[in-house]
């Protein structure tokens, strides 16, 4: 049982390093510096964890390695959202509303929107995993385009007040919705539990799991809702990173040589994690970078994906 | 879509375009111009017509002559990498020589785009697997590749907004003194038409061109440079313009066929007469504010490369 052996090596060294973070050079006023990184670091595991939950889904419905939520635009269209709403509603309804309505509100739309492309999407004979990619970085730099046109329509004033609530990055964590998304995560889980035992069975193909008695469409849309969740949060908390999932995913898969969705899903939520904070750790204490991690993470994951289009392409 | 139609649309849309603007100029006052409105009509209107028509023309051509040489409809400066190359020549042109002149910063800028389309060439070659489709997704990458290399240099050194302002199109701050870099267009779009002939052919594969007695190699390396000089030049003085060199192309070689004899100047056309509708849109929305150009491209741009993708079997693409 190797892969168990490794998941623990793996889980250890995700809480070394939360711990290193925590405690690393810390002087000062400790009540008040503390509970501030403990925070900000629930904030970045809630967010790497769901990106990789969410991505590891996402690549056991197409059946695919390379297609993920973040490439298929999925968190360019969350902001699109969140932009609209501050559009609609102006800034004064965010702060007198309290942001979590805003929050829950805009993940409702997020939902509905991530259906309707899946229905627009998959429906066709045409699903070619190269064409839906195309697809997806298109609509991601339709939604982006979408986003800064709306942004830009935005009274200046208002649209300060809404950023500095609303557009996070992995510097700038989101931390006043924190508590909400670990409440939401939970509620996520529990609906998941039913959906959980499908997965493997699903990673066999669509026909084969028709067959073997999987009711598909309805757990694919279920599964599909969980996704479209997942993302929202994360992107809601650290803003996005369009290459982690890829890159924690297939990492996960070749490190613990299984296709046991349980050991998966923690595997790549764990490297993830690792990714993430062992990241921030050296480009902050290490390098005294700038560089949000997010920037590394998107050149690291940019020549991993033409990798693995180049070599997908090979064995064709 | 004749080409009459096309070009009234353009006389008409440029003039709609010099009377549009926040100072009041309307067209009853053209003959009795004051001092202040001259200033304005020569010093900002003009320039800025000028510098929309040759950006429109020069993008769109660039990128059909990019579609026939690597003989997919979806190639473009946006997903081949040469726009990205170009910002990060750019980037290095104001971090290593801050005090050069325009002209040099356009050449290193012309050097990257160049390596960088070259380089997207090369491993196309590579590729023995020639989607339609995967070609440009390889591209697309290969840019994010090069514009994270800029966000990275330009976070260490704080010019995030610095690069952001310098590559979002805009033509709000076009004037006289500022633009006549893109002249430099001209000329060579005039080479462009030159040799429209002899990119047709070499966009039949390369043993075909070879048979018909083309120098191949020499061919495509003008094309190359073609594409390059224009990015870097309409890059640096606008800004990126997302999109252009993808749809207008296609959508002319959808009633025009691929002979680029017939199809370059209905492709120069109706790329000016696009970014002119784009560019007079982005003015009134928000009147008296505007919306850069490289958003509304970016929004209409993206959307009608999406139908064009989904409908690509019904126009054959």
């Amino acid at each position: 049982m190797a892969y168990k052996k490794k998941t623990v090596i793996l889980f250890l060294v995700a809480l070394l390093l939360t711990c290193l973070y925590i405690f690393y050079g810390l002087s000062g006023n400790i009540d008040y510096i503390l509970p501030r990184r403990i925070v900000k670091v629930i904030a970045v595991i809630i967010s790497g964890g769901a990106i990789a939950f969410a991505t590891t889904i996402f690549m056991t419905i197409t059946n695919n390695r390379i297609l993920t939520p973040s490439v298929m635009g999925l968190d360019s269209l969350y902001l699109l959202v969140q932009t609209v709403m501050i559009y609609l509603f102006g800034s004064h309804s965010l702060v007198m509303m309290n942001s979590n309505i805003n929050y829950v509100i805009s993940i409702i739309a997020m939902v509905l929107f991530s259906l309707i492309l899946y229905r627009i999407l998959f429906r066709g004979e045409d699903s070619n995993v190269y064409f839906l990619l195309l697809i997806g970085l298109i609509l991601g730099t339709f939604f982006n385009s979408a986003t800064s046109f709306m942004q830009v329509l935005i009274d200046p004033n208002e649209f300060m007040i809404a950023q500095d609530k609303m557009f996070a990055s992995i510097n700038n964590v989101n931390t006043n919705l924190v508590y909400l998304s670990v409440v939401l995560i939970f509620l996520v889980m529990l609906y998941f539990w039913r959906y959980a035992k499908y997965l493997d069975v699903l990673a066999l193909g669509k026909d084969l799991s028709i067959n073997l008695g999987v009711p598909y469409n309805d757990v694919v849309k279920h599964l599909l809702v969980i996704v479209a969740i997942m993302i929202s949060i994360a992107t809601a908390l650290t803003g996005p990173m369009t290459f982690l999932g890829l890159l924690v995913v297939n990492l996960a898969y070749e490190f613990l040589k299984t296709f046991r969705h349980k050991y998966i899903i923690m595997g790549s939520a764990l490297i993830s994690i690792i990714a993430l904070i062992g990241g921030q750790l050296i480009v902050e204490k290490i390098f005294v970078f700038q560089t949000p991690i997010s920037v590394i993470i998107n050149f690291i994951g940019g020549i991993y994906f033409i990798y693995l289009l180049l070599k997908e392409n090979r064995s064709w | 879509m004749k080409l009459r139609y096309l070009i009234i649309s353009l006389i008409v849309l440029s003039i709609t375009s010099l009377f549009v603007g926040v100072s009041d100029l309307s067209l009853k006052d053209i003959f009795s111009l004051t001092a202040d409105q001259r200033d304005i009509l020569w010093h900002s209107r003009i320039p800025r017509l000028i510098s929309i028509l040759i950006a429109g023309m020069s993008m769109s051509i660039v990128g059909l002559i990019m579609q026939q040489l690597s003989r997919n409809r979806f190639v473009s400066p946006t997903t081949a990498g040469t726009l990205d190359s170009a910002k990060l020549g750019i980037l290095v042109a104001m971090l290593m020589f801050t005090s050069a002149s325009p002209l040099v910063k356009m050449s290193i800028a012309f050097l990257f785009a160049l390596a960088g389309t070259f380089i997207f060439m090369k491993l196309l070659e590579k590729i023995k697997f020639k989607d339609t489709i995967f070609i440009p997704l390889v591209g697309l990458m290969f840019g994010n590749i090069i514009s994270s290399m800029a966000t990275f240099i330009a976070y260490k050194n704080n010019l995030i907004q610095n690069i952001s302002s310098w590559m979002l199109g805009d033509f709000s701050m076009i004037m006289s003194g500022k633009y006549e870099l893109m002249f430099i267009s001209i000329p060579i779009l005039a080479l462009a038409f030159l040799f429209a002939n002899k990119f047709t052919i070499a966009g039949m594969g390369e043993d075909f061109a070879k048979n018909l007695g083309l120098n191949y190699r020499q061919v495509v390396n003008l094309g190359l440079m073609i594409v390059a000089l224009v990015t870097a030049s309409v890059v640096l003085t606008v800004g990126v313009i997302p999109f252009l060199g993808l749809i207008i192309p296609n959508i002319v070689t959808i009633y025009q066929g691929d002979h680029l004899k017939k199809s370059l100047t209905h492709t120069a056309v109706l790329g000016a007469v696009f970014v002119l509708v784009c560019d007079i849109i982005g003015r009134i929305v928000i009147y008296p504010y505007e919306i850069p150009i490289s958003l509304t491209v970016g929004v209409i741009g993206s959307a009608m490369f999406l139908y064009l993708l989904l409908r690509r079997k019904k126009y054959g693409l």
